[in-house]
């Protein structure tokens, strides 16, 4: 709404209009009408035509995750066609010279031939692998934002549930799809995950040989993976995106707060016309750049690493940025192992492996459920909150962040220790403590962070804008006069509800009797303490009144001591502060108030 | 700056905003806390597009000449798709690649494109561009919708008999839950099980046996004790390799691949155990990486370290394959060798542990450990 071009005055005339108003209407006919007499769309539509979708750019990082996996069916659909799911060993006679004659299997040389003798084929196969990267990626960076803003909380847990699910999924989907063309790179995959299987205590044996239909690598696992692929994970995607924005549909989106956006309303553009161009036309976009990135990076070139050979590896060999984590941690976790009676416990990649894993999606489900027990918050959230407004989600969420990202780098430490001549030992050695530190440093500085961000939105209100004017007045004091904030700013700054901080119930009641109603345990309490308090208490009424009524007089309340004889002298702002005073006691607004 | 002429109240936000607090107090779930009342929705004054019929029409212009493109563009895929042979590189600057490939990519993408881009340029400078308000509904029923299905359940839990026959719920739990075993069992031949017998016979069990030669793994000769000089490493395998084929070719090549170095005898450690397991400082070990089985292969004849390039663990060949560093927790196994009588390297038996990666089962007491003898 800022780039509305050199119009910024404000017209009387509004434009609220609510879907569905009457127009003199002509009913539907011909086509429409012949579908609506069997189908009933009519009414269907009615609900959904005019529907409101608010407008931010965060909201599109979901819509790039979904139109990702629209291309990754429409070009997994056309690799299919050529492609081989077989491990049977051929010699390959296709038109890639470097390898003519070379054992290899099926899967890698139709792999091959998609490549070099199908037409357009390498172009669909480096969309299709850009596109799954895009996937994960733009997944993640969606569910950060999900995160940060609180949209998770009620009545939106299920569908964060969901969208956890389609998180792990989405990574085992792009793992199996990048071992399907059983070359040197994929087939090096596939041996960790043998050895990751194996780990497992108790069953890993007969797991490793249920999957691999007995011994490593066997002939099974490809087909099998390539079923994996484009049927069983495909198909739980599918359904599970479809509830996913089913939900979305049903709770309408949430939207960041502002003037007229509230608790009860959404406001933004209709699905039909202005949306559904906005969307579909985002859709040709992020296919376009995929087609672009397809035809001018390369990806995955598997014609450089050859065909599988279980003796060969390449040095610096890493999988896709998804699995960067898993595999920094097996590489920094110590070499823990434990042997016992004729037995072997093999934490050393288990723990890493399965067991991050597990604790990562446990983390991520719980969180909604934990924050409300935490906070004791049981309403309902369709305004999205400022990440500043919630500084110890924000710390956290940014200390999963680092802690992910410290892991990330972990699995990249040889390339590290080559590209910056350090020792290798020394930054496996760093990493193995930096994954339990920098979270920890991270919290403290995202937390006070959000803490400052709280005190300059108290300053901005209270005060007004910084101007970077320095001004000297007569007798040779310098000062910088802040410029007031408009009212649509201040109510943005100051409409969030503030976290509550809970006290544990004494056990006994006043008569010595235990109170079995509303317990509140010591350690919820502490936990909601250390959750939401600390926060930076928003401006009161009076206090806004103060700052702008009587200027800054009042000692203590304007921390820009110097400006005393600042703003107000100036005259920038002394009519717009009382009108503002006006405005908080105009009687619409006050009854607006609960 | 001029807008910000301080905490203003637009003097025609009356109509605009009370309309959508009204409506809304009603169903008020998160109380208003803000010390500023809400000022109602800013309205928007008209786009550029709106005001400025020229440029209205320039924009209007501009959807059109994109989507034009775009059948341009598709019939240029469709030549480049037939006309490019298959075997032209385009070589200009950063871009060495096939011709046909990147002419489908630039033709097909900047098609795709311009239809987004023409879309969203429509919506946003010719559709009509002001917001709409749309009051939420609570996720959860109504009330009278809740009263009616817990109605409706009890009815109908009375009509299923279940509160006098209670037995009934309780058999029909059961018999569903009996009916997945079949299912489960179905899966029992996803493979072989891997009973100690079966073990022996695959994960612990290699090519290597008593007199097999080592050849080097890639022209498959054997390998001349004399011809190893000090500080070298060679790739090799068990001259029975060679007879396998197929996939059963693959699953021994993933066990049985070994590392032959030649070190001074005088400056590595050598177990009394393993005092006939070398020639002359010649030791075998093998390839296959402990932590997860990646084949190990960079050699440092200094310290007679061999790194792992996957995880990084570190082994030292001085000192019977124990581990010096990373997260592999087993020495690599070594191969007991001597020469025949040609002076060829041939193995004197297979590992005497399995190797590769652990597994439950495995019985690690037999390893090397730093210190044994």
């Amino acid at each position: 709404m800022a780039s509305r071009a050199g119009v910024t005055d404000r017209s009387e005339a509004t434009e609220v209009q609510t879907p569905g108003k009457p127009h003199a209407m002509k009913p539907l006919s011909g086509v429409l009408g012949w579908a609506d007499d069997r189908l009933g769309l009519a009414t269907a539509g009615k609900g959904g035509l005019r529907k409101v979708f608010p407008d931010h750019w965060s909201f599109l990082l979901g819509e790039v995750a979904l139109y990702s996996f629209i291309v990754l069916l429409l070009t997994g659909v056309f690799l299919t066609v050529w492609f081989k799911p077989s491990m049977a060993e051929i010699d390959y006679e296709g038109s890639y010279q470097l390898l003519k004659g070379i054992q290899m299997s099926e899967a890698f040389a139709s792999t091959l031939d998609i490549s070099f003798d199908v037409r357009g084929g390498l172009l669909v196969r480096q969309i299709h692998h850009w596109a799954a990267i895009l996937f994960v990626a733009a997944a993640t960076a969606h569910m950060l934002r999900v995160f940060f803003t609180g949209a998770f909380r009620k009545p939106r847990e299920v569908n964060w549930l969901i969208g956890v699910g389609l998180f792990a999924l989405a990574t085992i989907e792009g793992f199996a799809g990048y071992s399907l063309p059983d070359d040197l790179l994929s087939g090096t995959g596939l041996r960790f995950v043998d050895g990751l299987i194996r780990s497992i205590p108790l069953i890993g044996t007969w797991a490793e040989f249920f999957v691999f239909g007995g011994e490593f690598p066997g002939t099974l696992v490809i087909p099998r993976l390539y079923m994996v692929h484009i049927l069983l994970v495909p198909a739980i995607l599918l359904g599970l995106i479809a509830g996913h924005i089913g939900l979305v549909v049903y709770h309408k989106h949430s939207q960041y707060p502002g003037p007229g956006r509230t608790e009860q309303n959404v406001v933004g553009y209709p699905m039909f016309p202005v949306y559904a161009a906005k969307a579909g036309g985002f859709f040709f976009v992020v296919f376009g750049i995929l087609m672009l990135m397809g035809g001018f990076m390369q990806i995955n070139p598997v014609w450089k690493f050859g065909p599988y050979n279980p003796a060969q590896v390449t040095a610096g060999s890493q999988p896709d940025w998804y699995m960067g984590w898993v595999e920094g941690a097996i590489r920094i976790m110590p070499n823990w192992e434990w042997h016992l009676g004729s037995t072997t416990w093999s934490w050393n990649i288990f723990l890493p492996g399965v067991g991050l894993m597990g604790l990562l999606f446990t983390a991520l489900g719980v969180w909604p459920f934990v924050e409300r027990w935490i906070t004791g918050d049981t309403r309902n959230h369709h305004l999205l909150d400022r990440p500043r407004n919630a500084p110890t989600r924000t710390g956290l969420g940014v200390a999963g962040m680092t802690c992910y990202a410290m892991f990330w780098l972990a699995g990249g430490n040889d390339i590290i220790a080559t590209h910056f001549h350090v020792s290798l030992n020394v930054v496996t050695h760093v990493m193995r403590v930096a994954v339990f530190v920098a979270p920890v440093i991270a919290f403290l500085i995202a937390k006070r962070i959000c803490l400052a961000l709280q005190r300059s939105d108290r300053e901005r209100v209270l005060h007004g804008s910084e101007t970077g004017i320095i001004e000297r007045s007569i007798d040779g004091s310098y000062s910088e006069p802040h410029a007031p904030i408009d009212i649509d700013a201040a109510y943005t700054l100051t409409q969030h509800p503030v976290i509550p901080v809970t006290q544990a119930t004494p056990g006994l009641d006043e008569n010595g009797v235990p109170d079995p109603s509303r317990k509140v345990s010591r350690l919820r309490a502490t936990l909601s303490h250390w959750f939401a308090g600390h926060q930076i208490p928003k401006p009161t009424r009076a206090e806004i009144e103060a700052a702008h009524h009587h200027g800054d007089d009042v000692d203590g309340v304007d921390p820009h001591g110097p400006d005393q004889n600042g703003v107000d002298q100036n005259g920038v702002d002394q009519d717009g502060a009382d009108r503002a005073v006006e405005s908080a006691q105009n009687p619409r607004e006050l009854s607006a108030r609960h | 700056m001029s807008e910000h002429n301080g905490l203003t109240p637009r003097p025609h936000s009356g109509d605009n905003g009370a309309g959508a607090h009204d409506a809304s107090t009603a169903m008020a779930t998160v109380e208003h806390v803000g010390p500023i009342a809400d000022p109602g929705l800013p309205h928007e004054g008209p786009r550029y597009t709106d005001v400025n019929t020229s440029a209205g029409n320039r924009a209007y212009v501009q959807v059109l000449g994109m989507l034009a493109l775009v059948p341009l563009l598709a019939i240029a895929f469709v030549v480049c798709y037939f006309a490019v042979p298959k075997d032209w590189v385009f070589d200009y600057g950063p871009l060495h690649s096939n011709a046909l490939h990147l002419s489908l990519g630039l033709t097909g993408g900047l098609a795709v494109l311009l239809i987004g881009l023409a879309c969203i340029h429509w919506a946003k400078q010719i559709m009509n561009d002001h917001e709409m308000v749309e009051m939420r509904h609570p996720a959860s029923s109504p009330a009278e919708d809740r009263a009616a299905v817990a109605q409706m359940w009890d009815e109908g839990a009375a009509d299923s008999g279940l509160g006098r026959r209670k037995l009934i719920g309780g058999a029909l739990v059961g018999a569903v839950g009996t009916i997945l075993l079949p299912v489960v069992v179905m899966f029992a031949d996803m493979g072989p099980h891997p009973g100690s017998g079966l073990r022996a016979a695959t994960i612990e069990k290699t090519l290597w046996a008593e007199g097999v030669k080592l050849v080097n793994d890639v022209t498959y000769e054997p390998i001349k004790a004399s011809e190893l000089e000090i500080g070298s490493l060679v790739n090799a395998e068990p001259e029975n390799l060679k007879d396998e084929h197929g996939a059963q070719f693959v699953r021994e090549k993933a066990k049985s691949p070994i590392v032959i170095v030649r070190m001074e005898p005088e400056r590595i450690k050598i177990p009394d155990s393993r005092k006939d397991w070398h020639v002359a400082g010649i030791l075998a070990y093998s390839k296959i990486c402990t932590h997860v089985g990646c084949p190990i292969s960079l050699w440092e004849r200094t310290t007679h370290h061999l790194l792992c390039p996957c995880h990084q663990s570190t082994f030292d060949l001085g000192d019977s394959g124990v581990v010096v560093f990373g997260p592999a927790a087993r020495s690599l196994p070594q191969l007991p060798i001597a020469v025949d009588g040609d002076g060829f390297l041939v193995a004197k038996s297979d590992f005497t542990v399995p190797v590769g990666p652990s597994y439950f089962e495995r019985d690690s007491r037999h390893d090397y450990k730093k210190g044994d003898n």
